[in-house]
C-alpha cells in the first residue's frame, strides 16, 4: 500500500494547510508516509509531490537528505544505538559490538525475520544518560548488554508493542488545529502587516 | 536501564530555577502543571507582555541580555532588532533540532515544560510582529512532539494561541513540524532550508541573515529552545531579578548536560559565570567527582565542535566571554569529561566521524576535508597511518579552516590561547568544528598519534567504527 | 562574461590599485572587467549565485581587516578592497581545487571535456602536482542516460549545482536534483522519470566539468580539432545566437552565445542538436529530375536549370506571370530571400509569392504592427498580453525569457488562448477562450465588463502594453487573429507588439518581398521601383492558400516550392494535396526530397545551415549574422545562387557580382529598414531593422458560427518534435515526436466514456480520423486539441482552409 489511505489524504492535505506554502510540509509528509508504510516508497514520494506541487525528483532529494527516511523497507523495529562520544566514553562502541553479536547481523542491516535494524547512530541527545539506545526512537537509557539482551527479548514477545510503535510512528499525539482558532495562515505574499504591532517598525517597533 | 531521564539538583534558594523549575513536577507539562507549579505562574509574562508595547518587550529582553542557548551565544533582544524594517510577515522558528553531541536540554524542555516553550515563543512573536511560530523538532524525539502537540492544543483551547489571543488583537499560530535526521539542520539558514521542504544545506551569511531574507525570504528569528524558555520567567520576574544571577555580561543561568566520565552526569541549571568548571566536576551537587576517582585528561566545554580543554582550564568558570577568549566555547552548554584512560586519537577520530557523515555537502572544503580527515584518522587507528599523515591532517584542516584554530592554552609548552571562533573556508561552522579535535587532540597528544603510527599497533576498530562514513 | 554599463560607478581597490566598479555587482564579475579573473566553478553569470565550490575565494576588506569570501557572492561596494593574489588566498583555492580532485577521476584523455575543462585547466595552473589523496576514490556506475539526450558521469560531477540550478530556475524543469546527503551526494532523477526537458542540452554546456555529455557529440572530437564559427540558430524565429564547431567539414556542436538581447546563452534542444540533419546520409547532394520511368534521378545543374528556365518561360508566354508561383523561402537567409523576391517578382513578374504556409501571421500585420522587442517585452514591471502558440512548444527560447521575466522581475503576463500553456504556469492570469471566441473575450478584457476581473485589471492598468501576438491554433482563420489586434489598437493605442512567428527567418523573407503584395522592405505594390529593379507584378497575388487552391484547380503552371513542404506543412491536407497534383509543374528546392519533393518534377538540391553564408531576421527584427563554416554536400548550393542562374537562364541580372552580399546591399539602398545591412555583414548580436512610421495595416470582421452539432472546437498546434523533415533527419530528434492524440477536458471526456486512451473517431464536416483521446487538463471545456504534424493520424483532413473554425464530434469508435 503506497498511495495514502483515504483518512491519510485527509489528513495530509489538513497538514498542508499549517504551513504558508505547501512545500514546507514536505517532510512531514514523508514522515506520514512512512509511518503509513513503514519506509517512504517511490509512489509515496510522487504522491507527496503531486501534492505539494513539486516534482518527484524534488521530493527525494529532500528525502534522501535525511536519514530516518528509508528508501527499503527496515525491520518492525529500528535499534539505533548511540557511540557519539558520550556513549562511547561509556561503552557505547562495545555495545554495538554486542548487539550485532546476539542479533547476528551488522550495523545497518535488518535480522532475517524482518524484526529488527541494527544501526550506530550519532548523538541522540540523551548524553547523560549513555550509552542509550532508541528503539524506533524511543529511548532506552544507561543500557548495559545485560539490559540490550532483556530489551531484545521484551520486542520479540511483544511485551512493549504498546509503548513502541511500529517503525515508521512518531508521536502518538497530533497537532490538532481547529479552523475557527487559526489566526491566519496563507502565503507570504498575503500577509500584512499584524494589526496588534503599532505603526510599524519606525516608530514604535522593536528598536534596531 | 533505568527510564528516568536525568537527575536534576534541588530547588535552593539561592540559584533560582529559571527554566528546569517544573523538570520533576509530575503534570509540569499540562496547562495545569504550568499555571500551578514551578518558579512563576503559566502565561501570566504573556498577560504580562500583552500589556506592554512589542517594543518595549523587545527592549525588556535586551535590557536582560538574554544571551542565546543554541551556541553562539547572541544576544536575543538584539537579534530581534535585526528584523529587516516594515517587512512583512515575520516569523519565529523555535529551534529544536537539539543534535550537537553531548547536547541534551533542549529535549527536556520540549518534553517536560512545553507550555513554557509556547509562551516563550508567544512573547517573541508577540515583539518582533510574527505572523507565525514554528516549533522545529528534532525527527527522533517522538515524545517530545508529542508532548509540544498536547500543549499546543490546550493552548489553542485556552486561546492562548490563534485568533485575538486573551482578548486583543494580537493573533498569532504555532505550528509544530518535525526534523528527520540531519544534525546540519540545527544550523540556523538549513533550518529555514527545510522548513521550506528542502535539502537542509545552510545559506551563506551574508546575504541571508535570517532577520533580514529567512523563511520565504521575510524576515525570520531563529532562536534555541532553551532561549525562548527563559522569556516566561524573565518577563514575570522583571530584568533585575533576572540580571542578579549569572554576571553583567552574562546574566541567567544555563542548562548544561554533563556527560562523560564524571559520577553523576546530569542535566544542571547552572548560573553564568559564577560556576567553574571544577566546581561542575568535582561538587557533590554536580558532577560529583571523575569516576572512579581516575584523573582528568580532557574536557569538552560546549559540544563536539568546541575545541577541548584540558585540566589547565578547569578552574575557568562557565561564562561564554572567558570560555571564548581561552580558546574554545561554551556552546550547546554540552560538557563532555574525558578521564584519562580516555584514547585521544580515537576520541579525536569519533568526533571527526561525526562531521563527515553530518556533512550537508553542499560546500567543497567541508563535504571533501571532512570525509578526508576522517580518513586519514581511521587510517592511523587502523595502524595504517604514515608519519607524514600528521601533517597532512593539519593541512587538510587548515585548508577548511585557515589560520591559527582556536586553541587552549599549554603553558608547559609555551603555548598561548587562541580565541574562538575560527575561520573558515566553507559555508558554515560545521566543517571548521571538525578542525576542533584534530588540533586540540594533536596540540597535546602527539605522542598518542605517533605511538600508533610508528608502533603500528592498532586498537582493533569495531564495525561501529569501520561503518563507512 | 556579460559586458554591462556602468551607471552607478564606486570604486574598489583591486589588488592594490583603483578601479571602478558598478555598484552592487557582484565581485567576481568586478574583477574580472578589471583584469583579474577569478577561478570559479558554481558561479555562472546567468543563475542565481550560490557561494558552494568555494574556488571563487578571496581576501575582501569592508572595513574590518581582510576575510576570505567568496567573491561571487559579494555584492561591490564603494571603498571595498580586495585581494586576489594574496598567499591566503592563493592557499584557500588550491585547497579547494585538491578537494576537487580528491575523488575526480583523472581520465582528461577520454573524457569529452578534456582540453576545454576548467578543472583540468585549473589543476594545472594552479594545483599541486601530486595528489596527497591516498584513500580510494568514489566509485559510480559510468555515465547514467538521465535523458535521451544527455550522460551523467557522477564520478567526475563537483556538485556545482549548475545543472540543477538551470532545470529549476531556468528551464523550470526540475526533474535533475541532488540526492542524498554530504560525500555521498549526487545528482540523479527520480526513478523511471527521466530528464525530459526541452532545454536539457543546456546543461552539458554549462557543466564545467566532463559529467554531462551530450549522446550527439560523444567521443566525436577533441577541442583542438574543432573549427568554429559565430551563427545564429534557424530552427525557429528567435534567432539564439551559437558558436557552430566542426571538424572534418563535419558539424559536430552547436554551443549558445550569451547574447544578451536574444538567448542568455540557451539553446532548445531543437536547436542544439538539429544541426545532425546537414549531416544526414539523406541530404540532396544533386539536383533530381523526374525521368521518363517516373522516377526522380540525379542530372547536373546545367541540365537541371535549363528545364526549370524553360518551364518558367513557357508558363510566362503562355499564361503569364502570374502563372508561376513561389512558396516558401522561410528557412532562406535575408540575402536569398531577396534574391528570390527579385527572381519572382522582377524578373518573371509574379506576384504568387508567399514564404508562410497559411500557418502564419498576415504579412500586414507582421509588417505593420508597430514593433516591440524581446528585451522590451520582458522588461523587468512590463505587462504583457500574450496571445501566441505555445511558447514552450514552438518559441523555446522566448519562453525561457519570459519564464524569467515572469519569475525574477515582476512582469505580468496575461495570457489568452484557447488552451493552458506551457507558460501558464507563470502567467499572472491565464484566461481560455474557446476558438473563435478571442476576440469577444480580449473585447470584454479590455473594456472592464469580463468576469476575470484581475486578468482585466492588469490590462486596463497597463501604462505601457506589450502583446506577444501569434497563432495559437491553426485550425482557426488568420484573419481572427487580425481582427484580435485591431482591437488591440483601437483600445490601447500605445501598445506595441512582438509577431510569435515560427520559421526561421519568416520575417526576414516578409522584409524581402516574399509575400503577395509586397516589395522588399515593407513597400507595396504601389510604391515606386526598387533601386536594380526593372519592372514589378502588374497585378497583386494570391497568399499561399490561393495559390495552392489555384494550382488545385490547375491554374498554376509552375509551383517553386522555396524549401517548403505544403503536403506537411499546410494546415488544410487536402488542399495541399490537391494543389501538388493540380500543378503543371513542381520545382522543389531544398536540402530534402521532403514530401512535397517526391511529387515534384525538379529537385535543386540546397545547402543549408552552416553551409552558407547570410543573414537571418528573427522575429523581433533583428538581422544576424549566418556564418559558413563547411561545404554542402555534392553539388548542393546556396538559394541564391540558383536564383542568380535561373535569372540569367531568363535573360536578367540579379546583380550579385561577387557573394550574397551584394544582395544586402542592393537591397540597403533602397530599403529603409535594411539600411542598417549597408555596412557590411553585422557582428555579434547583429542590427534591428528599422520598421517605424509604416503604414500598412488592414482590418477584418469575421463571423464565427454558432456551435453546432459538432460540439466541441478543434485547436491544431505544434508540438516541439513533430514528424517535421529536419526532425525527423536529426539523429537525436527523430523518434522523439509523441504519439498522434485528440486531447480533451475532464468535463467532456466523462459524458463521452472517455477515461484515459480510449481511441475515438474525430469528425469535422470535412473529414475524419481515429486517435487515442486522452484527457488534459489544461484544455477547457467545449474544445479538442490535436497536434500537427505528429504521426499517421492527419488531423489538417479535417479543417478547410478559409473557415473561421473547425468542429469536430468525438466518439468512442
Ligand atoms: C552546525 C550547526 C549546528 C547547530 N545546531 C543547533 C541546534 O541543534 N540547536 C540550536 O538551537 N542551535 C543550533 N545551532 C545554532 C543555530 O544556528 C542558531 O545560532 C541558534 O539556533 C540561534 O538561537 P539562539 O540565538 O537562541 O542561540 C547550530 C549551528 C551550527 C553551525
Ligand atoms: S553534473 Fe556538472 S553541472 Fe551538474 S552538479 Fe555535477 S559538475 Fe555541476
Ligand atoms: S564560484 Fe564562487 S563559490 Fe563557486
Amino acid at each position: 500500500m503506497a498511495r495514502l489511505t483515504p483518512d491519510n489524504l485527509l489528513l495530509a492535505r489538513k497538514i498542508i494547510a499549517r504551513f504558508p506554502e505547501p512545500r514546507s510540509a514536505t517532510i512531514m509528509l514523508c514522515h506520514l508516509a512512512q509511518e503509513q508504510d513503514g519506509y517512504l516508497s517511490p509512489e509515496a514520494m510522487e504522491q507527496v509531490a503531486e501534492l505539494i506541487g513539486a516534482t518527484s525528483a524534488e521530493v527525494l532529494g529532500t528525502a534522501s537528505f535525511y536519514e530516518m527516511f528509508k528508501m527499503h523497507p527496515v525491520g518492525k523495529y529500528c535499534v539505533n544505538v548511540c557511540t557519539n562520544i558520550s556513549c562511547q566514553l561509556l561503552g557505547g562502541e562495545e555495545l554495538l559490538e554486542h548487539a550485532e553479536e546476539v542479533m547476528g547481523i551488522r550495523s545497518g542491516s535488518t535480522t532475517a525475520d524482518g524484526m529488527f535494524t541494527l544501526e550506530d547512530v550519532e548523538c541522540v541527545a540523551a548524553c547523560t544518560e549513555a550509552p542509550a539506545v532508541q528503539v524506533n526512537y524511543r529511548y532506552f537509557n544507561r543500557v548495559s548488554p545485560d539490559d540490550f539482551d532483556e530489551l531484545l527479548e521484551d520486542l520479540r514477545s511483544g511485551e512493549l508493542s504498546r509503548t513502541i510503535p511500529s517503525h515508521g510512528t512518531l508521536g502518538n499525539v497530533r497537532q490538532d488545529l481547529h479552523g475557527d482558532r487559526v489566526a491566519n495562515i496563507t502565503s507570504p505574499s498575503q500577509q500584512v502587516e499584524p494589526a496588534w504591532f503599532p505603526n510599524g517598525d519606525s516608530d514604535e517597533g522593536p528598536a534596531k | 536501564m533505568s527510564d528516568t531521564a536525568v537527575d536534576t539538583q534541588e530547588s535552593t534558594q539561592e540559584v533560582p530555577k529559571v527554566v528546569s523549575s517544573r523538570f520533576d513536577v509530575d503534570d509540569g507539562h499540562t496547562l495545569h502543571g504550568y499555571t500551578q507549579s514551578g518558579s512563576f505562574e503559566g502565561y501570566a509574562a504573556l498577560r504580562r507582555a500583552l500589556t506592554m508595547t512589542p517594543g518595549a518587550v523587545s527592549e525588556l529582553v535586551k535590557d536582560a541580555t538574554l544571551l542565546g542557548r543554541g551556541g553562539a551565544g547572541f544576544p536575543a533582544g538584539v537579534k530581534w532588532g535585526f528584523c529587516a524594517p516594515d517587512v512583512w510577515p515575520r516569523y519565529v522558528v523555535a529551534n529544536g533540532d537539539e543534535s550537537e553531541p553531548g547536547t541534551y536540554k533542549d529535549r527536556l524542555l520540549m518534553e517536560r515544560d512545553p507550555h513554557q516553550l509556547i509562551e516563550g515563543s508567544l512573547i517573541a512573536a508577540y515583539a518582533i510582529g510574527a505572523a507565525q511560530v514554528f516549533l522545529y523538532v528534532r525527527g527522533e524525539m517522538p515524545h517530545a512532539q508529542e508532548r509540544i502537540a498536547a500543549a499546543l492544543n490546550e493552548a489553542y483551547e485556552a486561546n492562548f494561541i490563534g485568533k485575538n489571543i486573551l482578548g486583543t488583537d494580537f493573533s498569532v499560530d504555532i505550528v509544530l513540524t518535525f526534523g528527520a535526521g540531519a544534525y546540519i539542520v540545527g544550523e540556523e539558514t538549513a533550518l529555514i532550508e527545510s522548513l521550506e521542504g528542502n535539502r537542509g544545506m545552510p545559506r551563506l551569511k551574508p546575504p541571508f541573515f535570517p532577520a533580514a531574507k529567512g523563511l520565504y525570504m521575510m524576515p525570520t528569528i531563529v532562536n534555541n529552545i532553551e532561549t525562548l524558555s527563559n522569556l516566561p520567567w524573565l518577563l514575570s520576574h522583571g530584568v533585575r531579578e533576572y540580571r542578579s544571577i549569572g554576571t553583567e555580561a552574562s546574566p541567567g543561568t544555563r542548562l548544561i548536560a554533563l556527560s562523560g566520565d564524571v559520577e553523576r552526569p546530569g542535566v544542571y541549571e547552572v548560573p553564568q559565570g559564577t560556576t567553574t568548571f571544577r566546581e561542575l566536576f568535582e561538587s557533590e551537587r554536580y558532577g560529583g567527582g571523575i569516576r572512579g576517582g581516575r584523573e582528568l585528561k580532557m574536557f569538552i566545554p560546549g559540544g563536539a565542535s568546541a575545541p577541548w580543554f584540558f585540566p589547565e582550564q578547569v578552574d575557568l568558570p562557565l561564562e561564554g566571554r572567558v570560555v571564548g577568549a581561552e580558546g574554545s566555547m561554551l556552546g550547546s552548554g554540552a560538557v563532555v569529561v574525558m578521564d584519562d584512560t580516555t584514547d585521544a586519537v580515537r576520541a579525536c577520530w569519533r568526533l571527526v566521524r561525526f562531521f563527515a557523515r553530518e556533512s550537508c555537502g553542499k560546500c567543497t572544503p567541508c563535504r571533501e576535508g571532512t570525509v578526508w580527515e576522517e580518513r586519514i584518522l581511521r587510517r592511523i587507528l587502523d595502524g595504517q597511518g604514515r608519519p607524514s599523515d600528521l601533517d597532512l591532517l593539519l593541512d587538510v584542516a587548515d585548508n577548511i579552516s585557515p589560520g591559527p584554530y582556536p586553541l587552549a592554552a599549554h603553558p608547559e609548552a609555551g603555548l598561548e590561547a587562541v580565541p574562538f571562533p575560527p575561520r573558515q573556508t566553507t559555508i558554515c561552522p560545521l566543517g571548521p568544528s571538525s578542525v576542533a579535535p584534530i588540533t586540540s587532540a594533536i596540540s597535546r597528544f602527539r605522542h598518542e598519534f605517533e605511538g600508533k603510527i610508528n608502533r603500528k599497533d592498532s586498537i582493533p576498530v569495531t564495525s561501529a567504527g569501520v561503518t563507512s562514513v | 562574461m556579460r559586458d554591462i554599463e556602468i551607471t552607478e560607478p564606486v570604486e574598489i581597490t583591486l589588488n592594490g590599485e583603483l578601479v571602478t566598479a558598478q555598484n552592487g555587482e557582484l565581485l567576481i564579475d568586478a574583477c574580472e572587467r578589471n583584469g583579474s579573473y577569478i577561478p570559479r566553478f558554481c558561479y555562472h553569470s546567468r543563475l542565481t549565485p550560490v557561494g558552494m565550490c568555494r574556488m571563487c575565494l578571496v581576501e575582501v576588506d569592508t572595513g574590518r581587516g581582510p576575510a576570505l569570501q567568496p567573491s561571487c557572492m559579494i555584492p561591490v561596494s564603494d571603498g571595498m578592497g580586495v585581494d586576489t593574489e594574496s598567499d591566503g588566498v592563493a592557499k584557500a583555492q588550491d585547497g579547494v581545487l585538491e578537494f576537487l580532485l580528491a575523488n575526480h577521476p583523472l581520465d582528461c584523455p577520454v573524457c569529452d571535456k578534456g582540453g576545454e575543462c576548467p578543472l583540468q585547466d585549473q589543476a594545472y595552473a594552479y594545483g599541486p602536482g601530486e595528489s596527497r589523496f591516498v584513500e580510494e576514490k568514489r566509485h559510480n556506475e559510468k555515465p547514467i542516460p538521465i535523458s535521451e539526450l544527455v550522460l551523467l558521469d557522477r564520478e567526475r560531477c563537483i556538485l556545482c549545482d549548475r545543472c540543477t540550478r538551470f532545470a529549476d530556475e531556468v528551464a523550470g524543469d526540475p526533474l535533475i536534483h541532488f540526492i542524498h546527503r554530504g560525500s555521498h551526494t549526487e545528482v540523479n532523477t527520480f526513478p523511471g522519470e527521466p530528464f525530459a526537458s526541452y532545454f536539457s542540452g543546456n546543461t552539458v554546456q554549462i557543466c564545467p566539468v566532463g559529467a554531462l555529455t551530450a549522446s550527439p557529440y560523444r567521443f566525436k572530437a577533441r577541442p583542438w580539432d574543432l573549427e568554429e564559427t559565430e551563427s545564429t540558430c534557424t530552427r525557429c524565429s528567435v534567432g539564439c545566437r551559437v558558436v557552430v564547431e566542426s571538424s572534418r567539414n563535419k558539424v559536430l556542436r552547436l554551443q549558445g552565445v550569451d547574447s544578451d538581447p536574444v538567448n542568455w546563452s540557451w539553446l532548445c534542444d531543437k536547436g542544439r542538436f538539429g544541426f545532425q540533419a546537414g549531416n544526414s546520409g539523406n541530404r540532396l547532394s544533386r539536383p533530381l529530375q523526374r525521368c521518363e520511368s517516373g522516377e526522380l534521378s540525379e542530372v547536373g545543374w546545367n541540365t537541371a536549370l535549363d528545364s526549370a528556365a524553360s518551364v518558367i518561360s513557357a508558363a510566362i508566354a503562355g499564361r503569364g506571370p502570374q502563372s508561376v508561383a513561389v512558396l516558401g523561402g522561410a528557412r532562406l537567409t535575408n540575402e536569398s530571400a531577396y534574391s528570390w523576391a527579385k527572381l519572382a517578382k522582377d524578373v518573371i513578374g509574379t506576384d504568387n509569392v508567399d514564404c508562410q504556409l497559411g500557418d502564419g501571421l498576415p504579412a500586414e500585420l507582421v509588417l505593420g504592427l508597430p514593433g516591440a522587442s524581446i528585451d522590451e517585452v520582458c522588461e523587468p514591471g512590463a505587462t504583457v498580453l500574450y496571445l501566441g502558440p505555445d511558447a514552450k512548444e514552438e518559441l523555446p527560447i522566448l519562453y525561457l525569457r519570459l519564464r524569467h521575466a515572469a519569475d525574477f522581475d515582476g512582469v505580468k503576463i496575461v495570457e489568452v488562448g484557447p488552451t493552458l500553456t506551457g507558460l501558464s504556469p507563470y502567467a499572472a492570469e491565464s484566461v481560455t477562450a474557446v476558438p473563435g471566441e478571442t476576440p469577444s473575450v480580449l473585447a470584454a478584457l479590455l473594456d472592464g465588463t469580463s468576469e476575470h476581473v484581475e486578468a482585466s485589471a492588469l490590462l486596463r492598468n497597463a501604462s505601457d502594453l506589450k502583446v506577444v501576438i501569434g497563432r495559437a491554433n491553426l485550425a482557426e482563420d488568420e484573419a481572427i487573429t487580425v481582427q484580435t489586434a485591431d482591437l488591440i489598437r483601437e483600445s490601447v493605442p500605445g501598445a506595441t507588439f512582438l509577431p510569435a512567428l515560427r520559421r526561421a527567418n519568416v520575417r526576414g523573407a516578409l522584409e524581402a518581398g516574399l509575400a503577395p503584395g509586397f516589395l522588399p522592405g515593407g513597400a507595396t505594390l504601389a510604391g515606386t521601383l526598387p533601386t536594380g529593379w526593372q519592372s514589378m507584378p502588374a497585378e497583386r497575388g494570391g497568399g499561399a492558400a490561393e495559390i495552392l487552391e489555384d494550382a488545385a484547380n490547375g491554374r498554376v503552371d509552375v509551383l517553386i516550392l522555396l524549401g517548403s513542404d505544403p503536403l506537411r506543412d499546410f494546415p488544410d491536407r487536402s488542399l495541399a494535396r490537391r494543389a501538388l497534383a493540380g500543378a503543371k509543374t513542381v520545382i522543389s528546392i531544398d536540402p530534402f526530397v521532403n514530401a512535397s519533393a517526391e511529387q515534384a518534377d525538379l529537385v535543386l538540391a540546397a545547402s543549408m545551415f552552416s553551409e552558407s553564408a547570410g543573414t537571418t531576421t528573427s522575429l523581433e527584427g533583428r538581422v544576424t549574422a549566418l556564418n559558413q563554416l563547411v561545404t554542402p554536400p555534392g553539388t548542393a548550393r546556396d538559394d541564391w545562387m540558383i536564383a542568380v542562374d535561373l535569372a540569367d537562364r531568363l535573360g536578367a541580372d540579379l546583380g550579385v557580382e561577387t557573394s550574397a552580399d551584394d544582395l544586402a546591399e542592393e537591397m540597403a539602398g533602397f530599403s529603409d529598414a535594411h539600411v542598417v545591412l549597408g555596412d557590411g555583414a553585422p557582428v555579434g548580436d547583429g542590427v534591428m531593422l528599422d520598421i517605424s512610421g509604416r503604414d500598412l495595416l488592414t482590418s477584418a470582421e469575421v463571423e464565427v458560427p454558432p456551435a453546432n452539432a459538432y460540439s466541441l472546437r478543434l485547436v491544431l498546434n505544434r508540438t516541439m518534435y513533430d514528424k517535421g523533415t529536419l526532425l525527423e533527419e536529426s539523429e537525436s530528434s527523430a523518434g522523439l515526436a509523441g504519439e498522434s492524440v485528440v486531447k480533451l477536458s475532464a468535463a467532456d471526456a466523462a459524458p463521452l466514456g472517455v477515461d484515459g486512451s480510449t481511441q475515438v473517431k474525430v469528425t469535422s464536416e470535412h473529414g475524419s480520423v481515429t486517435v487515442a483521446a486522452t484527457i488534459d487538463s489544461r484544455v477547457p471545456k467545449g474544445v479538442a486539441v490535436m497536434h500537427h504534424a505528429l504521426g499517421d493520424v492527419d488531423a489538417g483532413t479535417l479543417l478547410v482552409h478559409g473557415d473561421p473554425v473547425c468542429d469536430v464530434r468525438v466518439e468512442v469508435s
